[in-house]
């Protein structure tokens, strides 16, 4: 059952030629069996990830799209209502995930340029981009929750205008949809992480670091649309 | 292959230039929200939103330098949910909507779903009348589609 | 002709080894990562739920005898008409042919050892269990009475299982898109060396357009069923219109995901239809890269055309007229494959065996279905058909007639490469007529009595009605009789030991160079492609197609 070894086209792809540890019959323990290079297995890891970000990018768009349904209809409730929100908290957070984009494509660099320590250090600190923004997302959920303004039936805010509390339901949909995809992505960061301690990485074999990192991109790509729509619109 | 690990050497400068492209947009953003423009704010905050956008996803997505199937993945995906939201705002957008002769105009609006009077709906049976019935809606259409 | 592969010979008095009996034991099926298996599975469970959608459905018709109540009233019609459709949406017909069929022929059809994400693949099974079992629960912890659409607001305020059974259908879809993601990378990185974009089997093309929609449309019922949980449950204020929601809204959601669906259901059933015609022919297909650009364009035009469905719903009549125009060029494309399928048989060597009954079934009754589409996407008359029996004819028309058909045809055409045995062709071809004749007795029928009126998902109706009705549950004993029939032959078939040869039908096309049963990693050696899937020319014409 040996592979008839194609002839390598040296690909222009993102290298992921493997110049690791190798088995003794020469291929990369890192390579698949129903794949016959790395360049490949990478490109097909690659175009895999990214049809999920498109099912990602369809599935927040979805909420999206109601959102903006709603706003059109009630322009008045949804001005109103923002201004509940702390726009600079918003920013603040949004700062945040610019930065932990930063440091996750960093860390990606770093493993595709074989700097472990650097690695390290960038996961570690997208970790805690990661953690405060959640942490500011807590203070916010907590004045909001002390103010009754939450989401659909619990709505309880005595004041304002009719209808605010559609937007708060779009709000807490859009934001906790993000939250659950924020913390989904530091877990996949912490399985990195402790790979990447384990020394599983390097220039010949980064393709989970990679994959990781857009996902993280996409949970910031994501935030980048929702702080304007959601704090900013007046 | 060893040659390629060479050019990505001085990458980091480009990522740092791209992340205070980043955070100056922000800034940006937030400033221009600060002025009305009337109906085009949306527009103004999308678009700035979608030249960060861009910026994350050619350099931090590193889709500036792939294949370009996967550039075409994910543009593709925003086509399509541009016709859902295109499609959807046509509709509502151009509804003809006659008033009946006893109009009084829009309904107020409930302040909390708790507002709202809940009859309880028996399996098999349309649910009852609403009090007070939203007058943003389309006429209702036949049941049981 | 030449191949580069050979069957394995074994000397010696033991069955060669294959991926059915190379590792034993329950616990290998359950872990296994192996394509031919996991399709396997899913062959097995999809047909379970055919099973159950189809005794709802003669239960149904059942009851629809008389015009009186008979065995079930208002409430429990209501639950059943709602299961069989939702059953054979969600379980059956949106994951068989791709998951169950595309995930044993693709990889052996581009000479690959497996899909390019084989653990993926196998999430994607249990997945598809998980969602499966939350249906399930749902059918028994209260049923679902709102019709498989859930349109709003009667399902965001009826008593009844609905948030479970929208929360399965938010599982079930990420079944669907794994399995979408594993198709597309697996046609652009695990071709053979040598095979290009259009030396692939128009199999693949079509399971490659489906598995496009598979990707894009899904996310947005997902979000779609949260939402309506969410109205459902908390009150959020989107679909219902006494908290200033619109269910107009829902539907436009529901149906940017649901018309796209129906395209999941049918271009695989095309794309079978493009191997079993050549193949059983023994000639060239017609308009090779007609059929495949073909599959494409419907992948693309089928999410544009949704509003369709809503023609009577209250959506405005601008957006009314957009979508009916680009309904019409959705046809376009479907016409084309119709007219390249019956030009290919044109001085074929036709053998009328049982998949080439089936795929002539699929001919006529795909046309059928297709063109009452048409009629329907006219706004004047759809504003006449709509929610009659008409709907109902046409939609089976396709589903059923066309995809339902085709999945069978595919069957018997690849169980021999499946399970290595011969069934016995006489039966088959029984099974074929009595499908064929049962399923125009049920459904051609409702097609008069719709379009004079018979309104569907109605549990009785008017006395003028009864003798279609009648015809059109006696054409149901027929074609439950066929598909036992179809069952039969093909379980039977698996007592005989395994002497189907590698390429019983001399089809051109790469699954048949292994042997049958495949051997576990497919390939003895990597095949490199020596013509293309459609050479029945008994000289090569030219340039490989």
């Amino acid at each position: 059952m040996s592979d008839t070894t194609l002839t390598a086209t040296h690909h222009d792809a993102t290298h992921a030629h493997g110049h690791g540890h190798h088995h003794a019959d020469g291929h990369d323990p890192n390579l698949q069996h129903h794949f016959t290079e790395m360049a490949q297995q990478f490109d097909a890891a690659k175009i895999g990830m990214w049809l999920f970000l498109a099912t990602e990018i369809l599935l927040f768009g979805g909420l999206f799209v109601g959102f903006g349904m709603q706003q059109a209809k009630f322009p008045e409730a949804f001005k109103a209502a923002h201004h509940h929100l702390d726009w600079q908290l918003g920013a603040l957070n949004t700062v945040v995930l610019l930065v932990s984009s930063f440091t996750m494509v960093i860390a990606v660099w770093a493993s595709m340029t074989g700097r472990r320590k650097t690695l390290i250090t960038n996961l570690i600190l997208t970790l805690a981009c990661a953690g405060t923004f959640l942490v500011v997302k807590y203070f916010e959920y907590s004045h909001k929750i002390h103010d009754g303004l939450l989401p659909g039936k619990f709505y309880s805010y005595a004041h304002g205008q009719p209808n605010e509390y559609i937007f708060f339901s779009f709000y807490f949909m859009m934001t906790g949809l993000h939250g659950i995809h924020v913390v989904l992505g530091m877990v996949a960061i912490g399985w990195i992480l402790v790979r990447a301690l384990k020394g599983d990485f390097g220039p010949g074999y980064y393709t989970p670091v990679d994959l990781v990192g857009l996902y993280w991109h996409l949970v910031d790509l994501i935030w980048i649309y929702l702080f304007p729509l959601l704090y900013l619109i007046s | 292959m060893s040659s390629h690990a060479h050019s990505h050497e001085n990458d980091w400068k480009i990522y740092l230039g791209v992340l205070l492209a980043l955070l100056t947009l922000t800034v940006i953003t937030v400033g221009a929200s600060r002025i009305d423009f009337g109906s085009l704010n949306v527009i103004i905050a999308v678009v700035i939103a979608t030249v960060k956008a861009s910026l994350v996803a050619l350099f931090f997505m590193h889709l500036r330098h792939d294949k370009a199937i996967n550039s075409l993945i994910f543009l593709s995906s925003l086509m399509f949910l541009s016709f859902l939201l295109i499609l959807c705002l046509i509709d509502v957008g151009s509804r003809i909507e006659p008033k009946p002769a006893n109009w009084k105009g829009p309904d107020k609006g409930l302040m909390s779903p708790r507002d709202l009077d809940k009859p309880a709906t028996p399996a098999g049976t349309a649910p009852g009348m609403a009090p007070a019935p939203a007058t943003e809606a389309p006429k209702p259409a036949a049941p049981a589609h | 002709m030449a191949t580069t592969t050979t069957p394995v010979v074994h000397k010696g008095h033991e069955a060669p080894k294959d991926y059915l009996n190379d590792q034993p034991g329950i616990w290998s099926w359950m872990t296994t990562v192996d394509h031919k298996r996991i399709g396997v599975m899913y062959l097995w469970s999809v047909l379970g739920a055919f099973l159950l959608g189809g005794l709802f459905a003669l239960a149904l018709r059942l009851e629809l005898l008389t015009p009186k109540e008979d065995f079930m009233n208002a409430e429990t019609y209501n639950k059943v008409f709602t299961l069989h459709g939702a059953i054979m949406v969600f379980l059956f017909i949106i994951p068989a042919v791709p998951a169950a069929l595309g995930n044993f022929v693709l990889p052996l059809m581009l000479g690959a050892k497996d899909v390019a994400f084989p653990r993926l693949n196998l999430a994607s099974y249990y997945i598809y269990v998980t969602g499966a079992i939350m249906a399930v629960a749902a059918m028994v912890t209260g049923g679902v009475d709102t019709g498989w659409t859930f349109y709003t607001p009667y399902s965001t305020t009826t008593t009844g299982a609905v948030t479970l059974m929208a929360l399965s259908v938010f599982v079930l879809g990420f079944s669907s898109i794994f399995t979408g993601i594993n198709f597309v990378a697996t046609v652009h990185k695990l071709r053979a060396p040598g095979m290009g974009w259009f030396d692939l089997p128009l199999f693949v093309w079509g399971i490659y357009a489906t598995a496009i929609i598979q990707v894009l449309a899904t996310p947005v019922i997902g979000i779609t069923t949260v939402l309506l949980v969410m109205e459902r449950v908390f009150q959020v204020g989107i679909f219902d219109a006494r908290l200033g929601g619109d269910p107009v809204l829902f539907q436009h959601f529901f149906w940017f995901y649901s018309h796209p669906a129906v395209y999941i259901m049918i271009l695989p059933g095309m794309a079978i239809i493009s191997e079993l015609i050549p193949t059983h022919s023994k000639k060239h297909i017609f308009g090779y890269r007609a059929i495949a650009f073909s599959s494409i364009a419907i992948a693309l035009i089928s999410f544009i055309v949704w509003g369709h469905h809503m023609f009577t719903s209250g959506q405005s009549q601008l957006a009314a007229a957009i979508f009916s125009f680009l309904t019409f060029l959705v046809a376009i494309p479907s016409g084309v494959k119709v007219f390249n399928w019956v030009a290919t048989m044109y001085r074929g060597s036709i053998a009328l065996n049982t998949p080439m009954l089936y795929a002539l079934s699929f001919l006529l009754l795909f046309t059928i279905g297709g063109l009452t589409g048409i009629f329907l996407g006219a706004l004047s008359v759809d504003i006449h058909l709509h929610d009659t029996y008409f709907i109902v004819a046409h939609f089976h028309y396709v589903m059923m007639g066309g995809t339902v058909i085709a999945f069978i045809g595919g069957l018997f055409h690849w169980w021999p490469k499946i399970y290595g045995r011969m069934y016995n062709e006489r039966w088959g071809q029984i099974s074929a007529w009595l499908v064929f004749w049962g399923f125009n007795v049920t459904f051609f029928s409702q097609f008069f009595m719709g379009s004079q009126g018979m309104p569907r998902r109605y549990f009785s109706y008017l006395d003028q009605f009864q003798p279609w009705h009648v015809a059109s549950t006696v054409g149901s004993w027929i074609l439950a009789l066929g598909l036992f029939v179809a069952a039969g032959t093909l379980l039977a078939s698996l007592r005989k030991p395994k002497d189907a040869p590698a390429n019983p039908w001399g089809s051109k096309t790469m699954e048949w160079e292994t042997q049958s049963p495949p051997i576990a990693h497919n390939f003895e050696h990597t095949p490199v492609l020596t013509h293309g899937p459609y050479d029945y020319s008994p000289e090569p014409v030219g340039r490989r197609r």
